[in-house]
């Protein structure tokens, strides 16, 4: 009986065990879901304010205009191609900028400075990371400007170049550590091969490891994009917001991220400008999305290889 | 072969100035904030409240601000991102649903914050009701940093050898209990580093906060989590494009970025400190 009752609990335990632990299972299931139900909640909410913009039937105008002037009081306008081509203008001078520098000081790093210069360089980049926007913002409305001024007279002292050279510079955290990963995760016996067969450090570097680790270069590149494409203070603050059509890096631009962060807090709630900002943000999301998106593919390829 | 040497010369040159390049951009940023903003730190600008239009006084409601919205986003986020985590590493079975979280955390980290924003507007201030206020934008911020923190508890998870768990199983101990008393203790160190650095993100981000809750100006403290609040990157913003007397108020906005910076820094720094005790401590 005494046996029995022993038993008895152990088995009592045993059960209680095992039901705590499938409670947690399902509880933690529960958090491992939060993820995706906020990327749906995203979607969401972006479709339920943008779509209003749309069946209000300015959808052609949206995409093909070239006059976003949403407060006029008659005819407002809304086409989005100013932002569009002021965010990718904008990106386009940061990439100029950040890859050379970029890829060079990946290469440097990963081949050829001295372990010690590398573990000082290293938190320097870490640093320059961890700098939040608005303090990047800062520096080029109050500095850069001025210089960007002086060296080139140019007509605003806010231009689509002082947003260009400050987003290179947030940019090139993201390059420099992703490609100093793939270049040295390129296999030491390939370099030593190369180096056999007689070749220069050198014509081993732009030969054999370079285009080794090129999809993971480009890999990160992209991924610097997007976060360029994505980034709203600093171009907020520097490039001078004129939502006009222009090539000239030297004239005043504005990105859809800056009409965004203007605009919202002026417009009335629920009006034809406030859902036209969330279109806005649609693009926006798409954008990255897709950006993000390659990034990931051409990652995996270049995993996949090694 | 001459030719060759010297080209290799001026090319290892060329790639050395572009690590040059970087030491350079750092030492000028921090040159330029520190000697506009030395000056102006002092303990009454820490402590004061801003006064005649923020050209002086201190920058104390800010900084209480941005304090208090990382705390409560932390409290958010913090559960939020290690149990996920825990979930994925853990428990989660290799499949679709697997996948689309994987797909999910990675499209999440992915979105610009100014998105976040405009989620976050609609979302918690409009329909959710919660108004304008520092719970809306500590909840914005949450979502924003879950992502940092659900990667880095994930990293930090998998880098605890398998045979501990193993062995823990073999004793008889359930799933959780394996996690709880075996894996956790030798993961955390590596998830609160991810969680300091993703604390530290979410104290300089200004766009999401813009059309969350945060104020321009407050003569008060915010009363609860449902009030407004002033914090330190929005008031820079605000202060050095669209205060009346821009000249006047550049002192106080180079003071705030410097407080900013050294949060910031210093959350950074405590990171890399953490993580390099903990990677000479444990070594499998």
């Amino acid at each position: 009986m005494k046996f029995d009752l022993f038993t008895l609990k152990k088995y009592d335990y045993k059960k209680i065990r095992n039901l705590k632990d499938n409670v947690i299972r399902k509880i933690l299931f529960g958090f491992g879901a939060t993820a995706v139900i906020f990327i749906i909640i995203i979607l969401v909410f972006l479709l339920i304010e943008g779509l209003p913009f749309f069946l209000e039937g300015d959808g052609i105008d949206f995409f093909t205009g070239d006059v976003w002037d949403p407060s006029s009081p008659n005819t407002p306008r809304y086409g989005i191609l100013p932002m569009v081509l002021g965010t990718f203008l904008v990106t386009l001078g940061a990439i100029v900028i950040a890859v050379p520098i970029g890829i060079g000081c990946s290469i440097y790093l990963a081949e050829i400075a001295h372990p010690k210069i590398r573990e000082t360089l290293k938190p320097i980049i870490e640093i320059l990371a961890g700098i939040p926007s608005v303090v990047y913002g800062f520096f080029a409305l109050i500095i850069l400007s001025t210089w960007i001024d002086d060296l080139f007279n140019s007509t605003t002292k806010l231009n689509a170049l002082t947003g260009s050279i400050m987003l290179a510079i947030m940019m090139l955290p993201i390059i420099i550590s992703l490609s100093e990963d793939a270049i040295r995760s390129v296999p030491q016996e390939m370099k030593e091969a190369s180096l056999a067969l007689g070749l220069s450090k050198w014509d081993t570097i732009r030969g054999v490891v370079v285009p080794a680790a090129l999809s993971g270069i480009t890999a990160a590149i992209i991924l610097g994009v997007a976060r360029a494409i994505g980034e709203t203070m600093t171009v907020l603050m520097a490039t001078g917001n004129a939502p006009v059509i222009s090539f000239d890096m030297l004239s005043s631009m504005r990105t859809m991220t800056a009409t965004i962060a203007i605009e919202m807090g002026e417009v009335p709630f629920g009006s034809t400008h406030y859902h036209s900002l969330f279109a806005v943000g649609i693009v926006l999301f798409a954008i990255t999305f897709i950006v993000n998106f390659i990034a990931d593919r051409v990652m995996k390829r270049f995993r996949e290889k090694y | 072969m001459k030719w060759k040497t010297i080209k290799e010369h001026i090319i290892y040159s060329l790639l050395r100035l572009s690590g040059l390049f970087i030491v350079c951009t750092l030492a000028i940023l921090l040159f330029y904030i520190l000697s506009g903003g030395i000056g102006k730190i002092s303990w009454e600008f820490l402590t004061n409240f801003p006064t005649n239009g923020m050209m002086s006084g201190g920058i104390f409601p800010m900084i209480l601000g941005t304090l208090s919205l990382m705390t409560l986003t932390m409290l958010i986020a913090l559960p939020l991102g290690i149990f996920s985590a825990i979930y994925l590493v853990e428990y989660a079975k290799p499949g679709r649903f697997t996948n689309a979280i994987r797909l999910a955390v990675h499209n999440l980290a992915g979105v610009p914050s100014i998105v976040y924003g405009l989620v976050g507007l609609g979302l918690f201030v409009v329909f959710l009701g919660l108004g304008l206020s520092l719970v809306s934008a500590a909840l914005t911020l949450a979502i924003m940093v879950l992502p940092i923190i659900i990667a880095s508890s994930q990293e930090a998870l998998r880098a605890v050898p398998q045979n501990i768990r193993e062995g823990a199983l073999a004793l008889g101990s359930t799933k959780w209990e394996t996690t709880c008393h075996h894996v956790l203790p030798y993961a955390l160190p590596g998830m609160l580093t991810g969680s300091i650095l993703a604390l530290s993100r979410a104290a300089g981000e200004t766009a999401p906060i813009i059309m969350t809750g945060a104020a321009f100006y407050m003569t008060h403290l915010p009363s609860s989590i449902f009030d407004e609040f002033m914090a330190l990157p929005y008031s820079i913003y605000t202060l050095a494009t669209q205060s009346s007397n821009a000249e006047a108020t550049r002192p106080t906005v180079f003071g705030a970025i410097l407080v900013l910076l050294l949060i910031v820094l210093c959350m950074n720094l405590v990171a890399i400190i953490v993580r390099n005790y903990y990677r000479k401590k444990y070594r499998w």
